[in-house]
């Protein structure tokens, strides 16, 4: 069995997309050493890893689900919690990944067992009132959870920015335990990027597409689609609490806004869309667009919006408002389901394709 | 067998009677828990309004989802604008609002839920022609575009009346209660009470009583064969989505003089609940939803009298335990 999956993007201009943002994401400390840029940079590998995981339930078997941010939140909770009860130490990391991982399984087989019996609508209804249940418990339960406010806690030594390694004057920039966890999240993010195209490479994989492509048919091949569905979205549970984890371990902090909330699920929905749904690579490519977008054409949009307000045009500042960019998110998010349903990668492809006609 | 004469009457269908006796069994079986008399009768009115409130909300989903097999993740979208619609009316209108005259007090009311029922109803025509009509019969694409719309849907009202809460305060004659003996029965749940039956009676009565109920549910039923004869089954199809729209903008502006308060995020919020309700009733079943609706809201109520803490997942609870009893719903319709 090979190790690495033999599916490759398919398309040079992918292939280019793909070369310059892994080089830029590998050497971001390096190349944008600001505190801003390594949040974007440290948010584009987590979600890459989220919206792959995702695009697993989505893109492979054509289930909606929309308590893939419950999954991401158990992680990030589990990592929170055992190192606010414990203390910054390796053994609480340990811990918290051991409860946080099966948990999130665990859940995700009560679900799937649950709903994933009957139709595909019946499963995104059901996710999405589980959900919501849950966010409600996690901002209740404040004694476990730390209610609204979440839990902040310490990381282990090795990871703070005060454990320094390289001193700032050898490349001009530091490398500290920032650094460190940095690059901690990258190769976890993409180790499960690899693993996911793995998975859905296999003759598992497969069998989630025939499922995705018809139902029927695949139960009258002889597969137990009921059992390949429920596997595929425990697999897509695991892969989102461990980037929950990631991040908790980035931001030092797991709260409801950060973690748990329905904003993040739609972000979700928008970056696999936008992507490409069922490439895996339009899980990177959704994640980079999608997180530049926020982080840098909202300072646009205000720009344009003070710009409307001073030429005293009515609506159009509100409208270009920083805070409502997700509306024109929505619009291109319903524009590309309507003509673009492959995404990004999906476009790229064909375009590959067409000049052998 | 039997051998049945052309003569005999056609064997009635079976009535299922259980689903509705659950909420009379619930509400008497919580008696000894809540011990006092009068707390269980407002608790049992507030139930009942409450749930005839979500009843209004749901009913245009799960008429939308029996007809057109489409399933409005957007639906919560119709709820925020309706509330909003009517605050067109009832802000400008304050004064009316804050007369203390009953007469003047409906004479803005019955507008402004016109009004909301109307743009709601509107907006559904436009949603229906550009966003579900390119995706008839792909769920998938179905939820993503109406996601995509309640997005959107919901990013506009903040564009339009910014993202603060606008104070929505009950007309003055319908704040306070009705005193009989030591039970208080607040009046605006009342009136809710009397809006829900009559949106449930209209309802029934078109979908049983009307020719076009009659194809409605010959659609439901199977739509080719409507179709077939001769019956354009798209323009009931447009029909049935507004008056589901406009029937959630009904609901939306009961809801948020329920809480007395309008914000954009309410949609999100209640189509959770909207969805839990259908489901409960089964996916496509008018009566499923009403008996839905009513079950939802006791639990809501009984459940945060007598365990606050569970309240909070009393929804899913009570969820899980229906989907056991019956895997689809209260009421399975048929073909699906």
């Amino acid at each position: 069995m090979m190790i690495l999956s033999g599916d490759l993007p398919r398309s040079r201009i992918l292939n280019v997309l793909l070369l310059v943002i892994i080089v830029a994401l590998a050497a971001a400390p390096f190349l944008f050493p600001g505190a801003k840029a390594m949040n974007v940079a440290t948010k584009i590998c987590i979600f890459a890893a989220l919206v792959a995981s995702y695009d697993l339930l989505l893109g492979y078997t054509g289930t909606v689900s929309f308590a893939h941010t419950m999954f991401y939140g158990i992680g990030s909770y589990a990592i929170a919690i055992a190192l606010y009860s414990m203390g910054p130490s390796w053994t609480a990391v340990a811990v918290g990944l051991a409860i946080g991982l099966p948990l999130a399984a665990l859940l995700a087989l009560g679900i799937g067992l649950f709903s994933l019996r009957v139709e595909a609508i019946f499963f995104a209804m059901i996710t999405l009132a589980v959900a919501s249940a849950f966010l409600v418990l996690a901002s209740q339960l404040s004694w476990l959870t730390g209610g609204e406010d979440g839990r902040s806690f310490q990381l282990p030594e090795l990871l703070r920015p005060g454990t320094v390694f390289v001193k700032k004057d050898v490349f001009g920039v530091a490398i500290n335990g920032r650094t460190l966890t940095y690059y901690m999240i990258f190769v976890a993010s993409a180790a499960m990027i690899l693993a996911l195209l793995r998975v859905v490479n296999s003759p598992f994989g497969r069998v989630l597409q025939a499922i995705r492509e018809n139902r029927f048919r695949a139960e009258a091949l002889g597969f137990r689609t009921v059992f390949h569905l429920t596997y595929a979205n425990c697999l897509a549970a695991v892969g989102a609490a461990s980037a929950g984890a990631l991040n908790a371990l980035w931001l030092r902090y797991a709260g409801p806004d950060t973690s748990l909330s329905f904003a993040i699920m739609l972000d979700i929905l928008l970056m696999v869309v936008i992507g490409g749904m069922g490439t895996m690579y339009g899980a990177i490519v959704g994640a980079v667009v999608f997180i530049l977008a926020q982080n840098y054409l909202q300072a646009l949009m205000g720009i344009a919006s003070t710009a409307a307000a001073d030429a005293g045009l009515p609506l159009l500042p509100g409208l270009l408002h920083p805070d409502r960019w997700l509306l024109w998110l929505g619009l291109l998010f319903i524009a590309s389901v309507y003509f673009f349903p492959t995404g990004i990668v999906g476009r790229l492809r064909e375009l590959a394709r067409k000049p052998r006609h | 067998m039997t051998d049945l004469a052309a003569t005999d009457a056609l064997p009635k269908p079976k009535r299922d009677i259980l689903p509705v006796l659950l909420p009379v069994i619930l509400a008497i079986a919580v008696i000894p828990l809540i011990g006092s008399g009068s707390s269980w009768a407002t608790l049992t009115v507030a139930s009942l309004a409450m749930g005839m409130m979500i009843f209004i909300m749901a009913s245009g989903l799960t008429l939308v989802f029996g007809l057109m097999d489409v399933l409005n993740f957007g639906h919560g979208a119709f709820i925020a604008v309706g509330a909003y619609a009517a605050t067109l009316v009832l802000l400008p209108l304050a004064t009316w609002v804050q007369a203390d005259s009953l007469l003047l007090n409906l004479a803005v009311l019955a507008p402004a839920a016109l009004l909301a029922m109307g743009v709601s109803g509107a907006i559904g025509l436009v949603v229906e022609r550009v966003l579900i009509l390119p995706v008839y019969g792909q769920h998938l694409k179905q939820i993503l575009m109406t996601t995509g719309g309640l997005i959107v849907a919901e990013q506009a009202l903040y564009a339009l009346w910014g993202p603060q809460i606008i104070p929505l305060p009950l007309p003055t004659s319908l704040r306070g209660s009705f005193i009989i003996g030591d039970i208080a029965i607040a009046k605006y749940r009342l009136l809710a009470m009397l809006v829900g039956l009559v949106v449930f009676l209209g309802i029934q009565l078109t979908l049983n009583r009307s020719k076009i109920g009659l194809l409605i549910r010959a659609g439901v039923e199977n739509r080719e064969m409507v179709e077939a004869l001769g019956y354009r089954i798209r323009r009931l199809f447009l029909g049935v989505f507004m008056v589901g729209s406009g029937l959630a903008g009904l609901g939306g502006i009961m809801w948020a003089l329920y809480r007395e308060q309008v914000h954009a995020s309410m949609g999100n919020d209640l189509t959770v609940l909207v969805f839990i309700v259908v489901i409960i009733g089964g996916l496509g079943s008018i009566n499923g939803c009403f008996i839905g609706a009513i079950l939802v809201a006791m639990v809501a109520n009984y459940g945060g009298f007598l365990l606050p803490k569970l309240a909070l997942v009393s929804n899913i609870l009570l969820m899980v335990a229906i989907l056991m009893w019956r895997p689809r719903g209260l009421y399975a319709v048929t073909n699906r």
